[in-house]
């Protein structure tokens, strides 16, 4: 159910974002999703790629410092009040969001959202609880390549 | 300090047994020595002919050891203020080599051996390296630099009097040092502890595990360290790090060597007479007290020094330590007067700003003390390196890692710092002494 996010210290600097990505482009690893949280003086640059323990290698060995960190694909439909409705299905279970970010890509009226919690186990449980679908690595992959 | 249960003996090398003179013995042979080097001096050297006459003394005036205190200091001014040869003792005729500091702001300093010079040299460090248990069949990769600077000559003949098999690979290539490390079953390493930690870095990215290697033991000197520094060695690397002090106006390595108690280097007083003063007044510290270590020699030829003024910050203790050595130990040096950078007024010492860092959990032993002036007010930048275990994928995460560095560093110096989070290996290494403050202030 969880999707390996890696994530980037990058300092900020006029170049510091292109460095990863052009590693990557030279590679041939396509970016699934990216986001970038930005404080003053450095930001976190977050990948989705499929292949996530090449991209790793690769970006460490060339100095860059990576985390991986796990993060759930949440299906959530294309109406006003859905997301309201996911997140108060986490809000009563007491689960803590730490970020979200989305997947432009839409099927079926329905959209994709990353989500980072504290706990992702826990998230789990309680979205499948409540009927709401929660994508894997492979059918993420899939929906994302087709 | 706290008395060391014994430890498991190495096997005993016959060349440390002066390390264990009865207490009684070894004075008289200090008073013998320091007779004999005063005099010398006295008649060979105008700076301490003229220093002593001012006070009007002269070398039969040394009685006791208690007289060394009221003989003159001298300091690194003096040998730069001689450069190169003036306080040279016997004739070039007599010296067989030549070492240099590598100064960093004019000229250098310029030392010098005669053969008995060299072949004490050889015993202390020989000594040294039995102390810390090493011995003949050791594989020892000396990455101290070769060349003027005194570390890599030094090791190098101590190691081969032990009998061990000494690498001389000079500081620097670490991909070569962790490659020989691992190819030539290398049990002990020589270098700067800094350097050190870069080796365990660079280890790691290679994928070499050194807990997996024989390697067993570190001499690491030539730079002030800290206890935290060590415990972060030990725990990443799986060896022993025991500190060597030294320092070339009075030899070079092997000085002062710690035994597998590792509570702070024994000096070979048999040739190196200590002592603790009050850097401003010079007057002596009592026992334990922390103060400037003042060194003489007790048996160099061709460059005798007479309470020779090191910056070096420790305390002597002669606590009988848990090996059984009847030398006296001096506290880890991890400060030098002259490291001492003012800010707003307050003293600061980078070893402060190391410890506070290391204080925070998942420490980080990379940074660097950027001094600016801005608008007539000091303002310290401390650069740190962000490292795996301490990078959260969260600003929240990253922002409160920064407030607990700035804490720890203000609560231990007293000074609010500014933390600034920095890519990994964004602070050049040094292959040799660690650069850790840039002062950028224009006074």
């Amino acid at each position: 159910m969880k999707i390996k996010q890696l994530s980037l210290f990058l300092e900020n600097k006029p170049g510091a974002l292109s460095a990863p990505v052009k590693l990557l482009a030279r590679a041939k690893i396509n970016l699934l999703n990216l986001s970038i949280a930005e404080a003053r003086q450095y930001g976190i640059l977050r990948l989705i790629v499929r292949d996530w323990e090449a991209a790793k290698k690769l970006l460490e060995d060339h100095g860059l410092l990576v985390k991986v960190t796990d993060v759930l694909a949440i299906e959530v439909a294309d109406r006003p009040g859905a997301l309201a409705d996911v997140l108060g299905v986490l809000e009563q279970a007491g689960i803590n969001l730490e970020y979200m970010y989305a997947f432009t890509l839409q099927r079926d009226s329905k959209g994709l959202l990353l989500f980072r919690f504290d706990d992702p186990d826990k998230a789990i449980a309680v979205l499948q609880k409540n009927n709401i679908n929660v994508v894997g690595n492979v059918e993420l992959f899939q929906r994302l390549e087709s | 300090m706290s008395t060391h249960p014994i430890q498991k003996a190495a096997p005993f090398d016959p060349i440390s047994a002066p390390d264990f003179l009865p207490q009684g013995q070894l004075r008289e042979l200090q008073l013998q020595r320091l007779q004999t080097m005063v005099a010398q001096a006295f008649h060979h050297v105008d700076l301490f002919r003229r220093r002593m006459s001012d006070r009007g003394m002269e070398p039969g005036d040394v009685q006791s050891l208690d007289d060394l205190a009221r003989l003159p200091f001298c300091d690194k001014a003096d040998l730069r203020d001689s450069y190169p040869f003036g306080l040279f003792a016997t004739p070039m005729s007599e010296i067989v080599r030549l070492h240099a500091s590598t100064g960093t702001t004019g000229k250098p300093i310029v030392v010098a051996y005669t053969q008995q010079d060299v072949d004490v040299w050889t015993n202390v460090m020989c000594r040294s390296f039995a102390a810390c248990g090493l011995h003949r069949g050791d594989i020892i990769q000396n990455a101290y630099g070769y060349g003027l600077f005194t570390g890599g000559l030094g090791a190098h003949y101590g190691g081969e009097a032990l009998g061990a098999t000494v690498i001389p690979i000079s500081g620097g290539n670490t991909q070569r040092q962790i490659m020989v490390l691992k190819d030539f079953n290398v049990t002990a390493i020589c270098c700067t502890p800094s350097y050190f930690l870069h080796i365990i870095d660079q280890a790691a990215e290679l994928g070499v595990n050194l807990k997996d290697l024989p390697l067993r033991a570190g001499v690491f000197g030539a730079e002030p360290w800290t206890e935290s520094m060590r415990q972060r060695i030990e725990q990443d690397s799986g060896i022993k790090a025991y500190d060597i002090y030294g320092l070339s106006e009075i030899i070079g390595p092997g000085v002062a060597m710690e035994c597998p108690c590792q509570a702070g280097p024994h000096i070979f007083e048999d040739f190196f007479y200590p002592e603790v003063i009050n850097s401003a007044t010079g007057k002596p510290c009592p026992e334990g007290e922390e103060g400037e270590l003042v060194l003489t020699t007790l048996s160099k030829h061709a460059m005798p020094m007479i309470r020779y003024r090191t910056r070096d910050i420790s305390a002597l203790t002669s606590e009988p330590c848990g090996c059984g050595r009847t030398l006296r130990r001096i506290k880890r040096i991890s400060r030098r007067s002259d490291d001492m950078i003012i800010i707003r007024g307050v003293n600061v010492y980078p070893s402060q700003i190391e410890s506070a860092l290391l204080k925070v959990e998942g420490a980080l032993p990379h940074y660097q003390i950027i001094l600016t002036r801005e608008k007539g007010l000091d303002e310290m930048e401390v650069q740190v390196e962000v490292t795996q275990d301490v990078f959260s994928d969260t600003v929240g995460g990253l922002e409160q890692l920064q407030a607990r560095l700035t804490k720890s560093i203000e609560t231990t110096t007293g000074l609010r710092p500014r933390v600034r989070l920095i890519e990994p290996h964004s602070i050049p290494r040094s292959e040799g002494k660690a650069k850790r403050v840039i002062d950028q202030r224009k006074m």
